[in-house]
């Protein structure tokens, strides 16, 4: 065996050793990279309380945040107590749905918030190895996949006018061994890089002050990787390993609900009007592709999929553009007010409204329901899907949702 | 040079550095969680400490929910985690928890309410029966999750009265049940039950509201600077006092008496509907005897609240939504005369729902009850209901 082929296996073996999400896991807010977007073949077009359910788990109060699921465990977070001042991470196993572990800790920031949301607004992210929970009273947790503490954070605890009486719900993205937070709000705020392992900032930066609810994007491009920060004044990119500023594209009116999406070199960005810009590595404001008014977002984040972007708004329209140029394809109004943001698979584009009555539609150059499910409960998380099964979380309950012929 | 390496040598290694705490003590393993400190400091050496308790077992049970008596809320959530990883694993094993132990330590309220909880909670796992033993005698119990639980259970016999349409009975049930009930969803809860049933219930006297102020305004507040200026009344408060307001208009203290629910003091009502400015109130107070207290208030606004020349609360914020005791500020009463100054700031935002310029405060224990106190602000003793 040469040298170069011995080494060769070495990083073969490291990666596999390193790397435990695998590629059809959904580690994080929107899953793989953010973008909204599952490899998935097979899910479910048609579902009820009872039909292509494989699973159903109670869960001990409210949470907006979606599952994360990696190598046969599924983990979600949620909050109960008279002020929600109960915060809960909960495991179970994803083949089954039996519950292997509860954590209950108690929030050390302020609970106050709309009724809209919760103190479990935030998705959590899991290496595969540790599950990350971020809570809206900035309580983070790291726990082992047996449900052992490994490090607790209480960021409003270290920056005491870190909150706002809204309620935060901007969920943490793991970079390599980073955790990346945007605290943004109506006290101190700031983005910060935690290390993973020991809980500690490895960089922080100031952030405009004010209510916002977007999760940071990751680009990965020319080699570098950053980590692009969105308030309603600025999207502004930071190397994600040093939080060096690397550009800031100021604009009005950009969204501080929705979070950005980077596909196909593009980096999509809500608001007021959709804009798509094209970063560069030359450290100047990326230049602006296109924009439009035509495709208005609430609360849902965008997905792009297929060449295509897909919004959702608050109010139920669902709006297609062509992902290069911005130009309208299609609109199609829904039943009911929309939170949850759309989630992409199979050809197909999964809506869920805040009544729980689910869309599928076809994902093309024209507009086709080809489905969809109730389950009889009000949600307001966005629908995942790992390995063959759909998620969706109500305040009651997680489903997993599958076709009976199993995995 | 090779080196070689038996198989049975890597396992004798990895016993050896298996933790051995057969006897070990708890207290310096215990001593490391609780330093854990801000921006994740201590979190190594805190997780060595956590691993190292949970692997001692239900035996430091006891030793660990002692500990949340005097940790902080960081470390408390340390914990908490090691409680319910030793509990599951324990019954995972079939081992059994310390019963009578965590039995005791429920009831001794010398302890932290958390950890009684806990101990509470451990007890339920193995013994369904738990609450129907424990909780009638939890009415007056210092812990506030024990507490909210004993009312709950006395909230259920009065619905189930009422339920049986038994109004006496049933309006004497809740009566108890408002006598210990502290949390405000209970209290209001119990309020609404027993005006359905023919007996008003004045909130704001129960829930301890200050409703007798003297106000002064408006002062400057343009670009939100006025919540950063102390003026005058944040250095001394003299009723006779006259000040410069905003745009040198002349400021003097007004007496209020706030007939609003739950004693809400409305600025506009008294200044008109202004924009960048800033409002004070003061109240005096005398307690009978000194005694840790919460100023509990509400409000719209940026507010800052002073004891006795202290601040004691300050938050920016504006116009983000509204919870009865939201902000809450801690102190100590001393025995006799108190002031209390509020300071709350409105912005420029001229949205329709950025109206509100207004505040709310009650003065009242860690549990939410309202303590003995008399207002006195006008130097007079009846200017406000007595407790």
């Amino acid at each position: 065996m040469t040298h170069q082929r011995a080494f060769s296996l070495v990083i073969l073996f490291v990666s596999l050793v390193s790397f435990s999400v695998r590629a059809a896991d959904w580690p994080q807010w929107r899953g793989p990279g953010g973008s909204g977007v599952a490899h998935e073949k097979g899910l479910p077009v048609t579902w009820s309380a009872t039909e292509n359910v494989r699973w159903k788990a109670a869960l001990p109060g409210r949470g907006l945040s979606a599952p994360v699921i990696a190598n046969g465990r599924v983990y979600v977070t949620a909050c109960s107590g008279p002020d929600e001042e109960r915060l809960h991470v909960l495991c179970f196993d994803e083949a089954g749905g039996k519950k292997l572990w509860e954590r209950s800790f108690r929030a050390t920031g302020t609970t106050l918030c709309h009724p809209k949301t919760n103190m479990a607004a935030p998705t959590p992210c899991t290496d595969g190895k540790h599950v990350y929970a971020l809570f809206a009273t900035q309580d983070l947790a790291c726990l082992d996949a047996a449900g052992n503490l490994v490090w607790y954070r209480s960021l409003t605890g270290d920056y005491p006018t870190v909150g706002n009486n809204v309620g935060m719900a901007s969920s943490p993205v793991l970079w390599k061994d980073l955790l990346l937070i945007a605290v943004e709000n109506a006290g101190e705020s700031f983005g910060v890089a935690i290390d993973k392992k020991t809980g500690k900032n490895r960089w922080r930066v100031a952030r405009p002050r004010g209510i916002n609810w977007v999760t940071p994007a990751v680009i990965e491009h020319g080699g570098r990787a950053e980590a692009v920060f969105q308030s309603g004044g600025d999207v502004t990119a930071y190397d994600a390993a040093t939080g060096t500023s690397r550009w800031t594209f100021a604009g009005k009116g950009i969204s501080t609900i929705p979070s950005p999406v980077y596909a196909d070199g593009l980096l999509l960005v809500p608001g007021e009007r959709f804009l798509a810009l094209r970063p560069e590595t030359s450290g100047e404001a990326p230049p602006q592709v296109w924009s439009s008014n035509k495709l208005p977002t609430g609360y849902a984040s965008p997905v792009a999929y297929g060449g295509r972007v897909y919004t959702v708004s608050a109010k139920g329209v669902v709006n297609c553009a062509d992902l290069a140029t911005g130009k309208p394809l299609w609109s199609q109004r829904l039943e009911g007010a929309f939170a949850a943001s759309p989630l992409a698979a199979g050809g197909k584009i999964y809506v869920v409204n805040e009544d729980g009555a689910a869309t599928v539609l076809r994902a093309g150059a024209r507009a086709e329901v080809l489905g969809g499910g109730e389950v009889g409960e009000k949600i307001l998380a966005s629908p995942v899907a790992a390995n063959g099964a759909l998620y969706l979380r109500s305040d009651g309950h997680l489903y997993c949702i599958a076709e009976k012929k199993g995995r | 040079m090779v080196r070689t390496c038996k198989p049975w040598a890597g396992f004798l290694a990895l016993l050896l550095a298996l933790p051995c705490n057969a006897g070990a003590d708890a207290g310096p393993l215990l001593a490391r969680i609780k330093a854990v400190g801000k921006e994740g400091a201590g979190n190594a050496a805190a997780a060595k400490a956590w691993k190292e308790l949970t692997a001692q077992g239900p035996a430091v049970l006891p030793a660990v929910l002692a500990a949340l008596d005097d940790a902080g809320p960081v470390a408390a959530n340390y914990l908490r985690a090691a409680v319910e990883v030793i509990t599951d694993r324990a019954l995972a094993a079939g081992k059994p928890l310390p019963r009578e132990q965590l039995e005791a330590f429920v009831g001794d309220t010398r302890h932290a309410g958390a950890g009684r909880r806990l101990a509470y909670d451990c007890l339920v796992r193995i013994d369904p029966k738990t609450p129907d033993r424990l909780l009638p005698g939890m009415l007056d119990d210092p812990g506030a999750e024990l507490r909210r639980d004993a009312v709950a259970v006395v909230l259920a016999k009065a619905k189930a009265l009422s339920d049986g349409k038994d109004t006496a009975a049933a309006t004497a049930v809740y009566r108890k049940a408002l006598q210990h009930a502290r949390d405000r969803d209970q209290v209001q809860l119990i309020a609404k039950q027993l005006k359905a049933l023919g007996a008003e219930v004045d909130l704001t006297k129960h829930f301890g509201y200050v409703t007798h102020w003297l106000v002064a305004g408006p002062f400057d507040n343009s670009g939100g600077a006025g919540f950063h200026n102390a003026y005058p009344p944040e250095k001394g408060v003299g009723p006779t006092a006259v000040y410069r307001g905003k745009d040198g208009k002349e400021v003097r203290w007004k007496e209020l008496v706030a007939t609003k629910p739950l004693g809400e003091v409305d600025f506009n009502a008294i200044f008109g509907e202004l924009k960048g400015v800033t409002a004070y109130a003061f109240a005096a107070i005398e307690s009978p005897a000194e005694r840790p207290v919460e100023l509990r208030a509400t409000s719209n606004d940026a507010v800052r609240i002073y004891l006795n020349g202290k601040e004691v609360f300050a938050r920016e914020e504006y116009h983000h939504g509204t919870r009865m005791d939201q902000h809450v500020g801690r102190g100590v009463l001393k025995a006799g005369r108190n002031e209390i100054l509020v300071k709350v700031c409105q912005n420029e935002q001229t949205e329709e729902w950025t109206r509100q310029w207004h505040f709310q405060l009650r003065v009242c224990d860690a549990l939410g009850g309202a303590v003995p106190l008399t207002v006195v602000t006008q130097g007079k003793k009846d200017t406000s209901p007595k407790r």
